[in-house]
């Protein structure tokens, strides 16, 4: 829908989604998504719940894929390269598009084997290597220091804000290239969810990143471009301050000033 | 009890009295303690007489001789053997084979019903329409699986040991026998411990797969999620996070359903177990004695019914053991794989 008239040169986009579409059997949930998210930055999606903002969000590394029924239309290009081509190797792709889920879902293993487990089903079996990987998965998921005496217990025994970074650093060792985070920190305490937010600051440096949220101050805090869905159509996008500041439509507005959602 | 004395008068009048609705209450308590009481002592009953007709009779030489004197002197060492074997043949032949079925059932045929595949795949259109002729095929598989496994689970022990008959020894071993056999010799054409074995292993089938489908079931989505974020393949997630995760309900109902099929008999009849063997078998294609057998011949083929009862009682014990010993590695392994789990490594 309104794609803003860009003020300044921006960097260049990394994903570029032009006419996307997406259905569910029957339903239509996305409609006509045309968007450009920028490399090495922090998109926002906003939205009321059901918006579609978390099915965009899961179509950029197909985990959509997975629900039977559904279909998408239109292109989704990360550098250039269609994502919905019969080309594309799904695993491949999911590889260079790293996710992070709104409940932390660490699996059953050590925090050592949640780290590695991109690596090892990769084929690495290499300990040094692992061990290097693992290290600076979990410095730079900002967790090192707390988990680094207790590598071999279950990541189940952390708390909820360790268990999600425990996740963010298991995204992190396959080296992806785009981070897509869907409200990775709502079901955290304020605590935990500041060094959520610090961490999201800290990773822009070095990945794409693409994330969704329900809270709005969250949104302004960490994002650099923010785009507001309602009802599967993408109804404005922008630089964070523009959105926030100076919305151009007033149903933009109405909802980041709380008047619905 | 339960009635207050703060009830004010309007509402004791409504209500039936104290003493009414305390009688009903012991009376249930009575009824429901009752069934458990009765559960408790039938098992009791059993396993005392059991213990106390059989534990006097085993030794040392009961355990490790074969039976003298018409079944009547000597130990059931051959029993023990043949059941061992068999149980374990069963095993190797049930537990892979169901716990592939459920997997395949369970991780790899649509969601859908049928009827829902269906009804996507007349307004689909397209490359979607034959994407979706596939589903409609594959769920329709799953359903007659599905019902078949129910199905043969309820089918009578003794049809299996008829059908392992017709089946395994006519038809597999006797069209073996006929092609490598050029003298008329039987080897294959006769009941032995493979065919029982197999035949044992299509009754223990359904009861893996469905434990094992159940299990499945209680991986939770969003780590195959994750798994799949990874960039994990359907197959990898299954082997790395699916497997072990159900694992710890995959075990005891396996084991459940292998110590069911040890305790059997009507399969076997026909199918390999032997009267009287003063030996043990020797490869796949001998016959062998086994315990549940042997209580059925000592119980109704004895020629001094009264000479054999102290053997008899003997071998029930024994053969109660040794189903206890199964239920209880069962048990064990589960302990150990949960603790596992939870500490991670």
């Amino acid at each position: 829908m309104t794609k803003s008239v860009r003020q300044e040169p921006e960097p260049a986009p990394k994903i570029e989604v032009t006419g996307f579409n997406f259905f569910y059997g029957e339903l239509h949930v996305l409609h006509d998504i045309v968007m450009d998210i920028p490399e090495k930055q922090v998109t926002a999606f906003i939205g009321p719940s059901g918006c579609g903002k978390s099915t965009f969000l899961r179509s950029i590394n197909r985990m959509n894929d997975i629900i039977p029924g559904a279909r998408a239309r239109g292109a989704i290009t990360l550098d250039g390269q269609d994502l919905y081509a019969k080309s594309i190797d799904v695993v491949a792709l999911r590889r260079k598009v790293g996710m992070v889920f709104q409940k932390s879902n660490p699996f059953p293993k050590s925090v050592y084997e949640n780290v590695a487990y991109g690596l090892r089903i990769g084929g690495v079996n290499d300990r040094n290597v692992l061990d290097e990987v693992v290290e600076r998965s979990l410095q730079r998921a900002a967790l090192w220091n707390e988990v680094k005496d207790r590598l071999n217990t279950s990541a189940m025994a952390l708390s909820g804000g360790q268990q999600q970074r425990l996740c963010i650093a298991r995204a992190l060792a396959v080296d992806p290239e785009v981070l897509l985070m869907d409200e990775p920190a709502s079901a955290l305490d304020p605590i935990a969810t500041q060094k959520i937010e610090e961490l999201v600051y800290e990773l822009k440096s070095n990945y794409t990143i693409v994330i969704v949220t329900h809270n709005m101050q969250q949104a302004a805090r960490v994002s650099d471009r923010t785009a507001f869905f309602m009802l599967g159509k993408l109804v404005e996008y922008d630089d964070t301050n523009t959105i926030f500041m100076n919305p151009k439509q007033k149903l933009t507005e109405d909802y980041i000033t709380g008047r619905f959602g | 009890m339960t009635s207050g004395d703060a009830f004010d008068s309007t509402l004791t009048r409504v209500i039936p009295s104290r003493r009414r609705r305390r009688i009903g209450e012991y009376l249930w308590v009575f009824l429901l303690g009752f069934s458990i009481v009765l559960i408790l002592a039938m098992l009791g009953v059993i396993l005392g007489d059991v213990i106390i007709h059989g534990a006097g009779h085993v030794s040392w030489t009961f355990i490790t001789e074969s039976p003298r004197q018409g079944l009547a002197e000597g130990g059931i060492y051959p029993a023990i053997i043949g059941t061992t074997f068999l149980v374990l043949l069963m095993t190797i032949a049930a537990v892979p084979l169901g716990v592939a079925t459920a997997v395949y059932l369970h991780e790899y045929t649509p969601a859908e019903t049928p009827k829902q595949a269906w009804s996507r795949f007349r307004t689909a259109e397209g490359a979607d329409r034959r994407k979706l002729f596939g589903t409609v095929v594959l769920s329709l598989l799953a359903k007659v699986t599905r019902s078949a496994v129910a199905n043969l689970a309820g089918v009578p022990s003794i049809v299996f040991g008829l059908f392992g008959l017709g089946f395994f020894i006519q038809f597999v071993g006797g069209t073996m026998d006929r092609l490598t056999q050029p003298a008329g010799e039987i080897v294959w054409g006769q009941g032995n411990l493979l065919w029982a074995a197999l035949t044992l292993a299509l009754l223990t089938l359904p009861t893996v797969i469905v434990a094992t489908e159940e299990a499945l079931r209680t991986v939770p989505a969003d780590q195959r999620a994750a798994s799949i974020a990874l960039g994990a393949t359907r197959w990898e997630t299954i082997r790395r996070i699916v497997l072990p995760g159900a694992l710890p309900g995959i075990l005891p109902g396996a084991i459940l359903a292998i110590s069911r099929g040890a305790g059997e008999v009507a399969p076997i009849l026909f199918t390999g177990a032997a009267y009287y063997l003063p030996f043990l078998p020797e490869s796949l294609s001998s016959q062998f004695m086994h315990l549940g057998y042997h209580v059925l011949i000592l119980s109704t083929q004895s020629p001094d019914v009264e000479a054999t009862k102290p053997v008899l009682y003997g071998t029930v014990f024994v053969l109660l053991i040794l189903t206890f010993l199964l239920n209880l590695t069962g048990v064990l392994i589960r302990a150990r794989t949960r603790t596992k789990l939870r500490s991670g490594s």
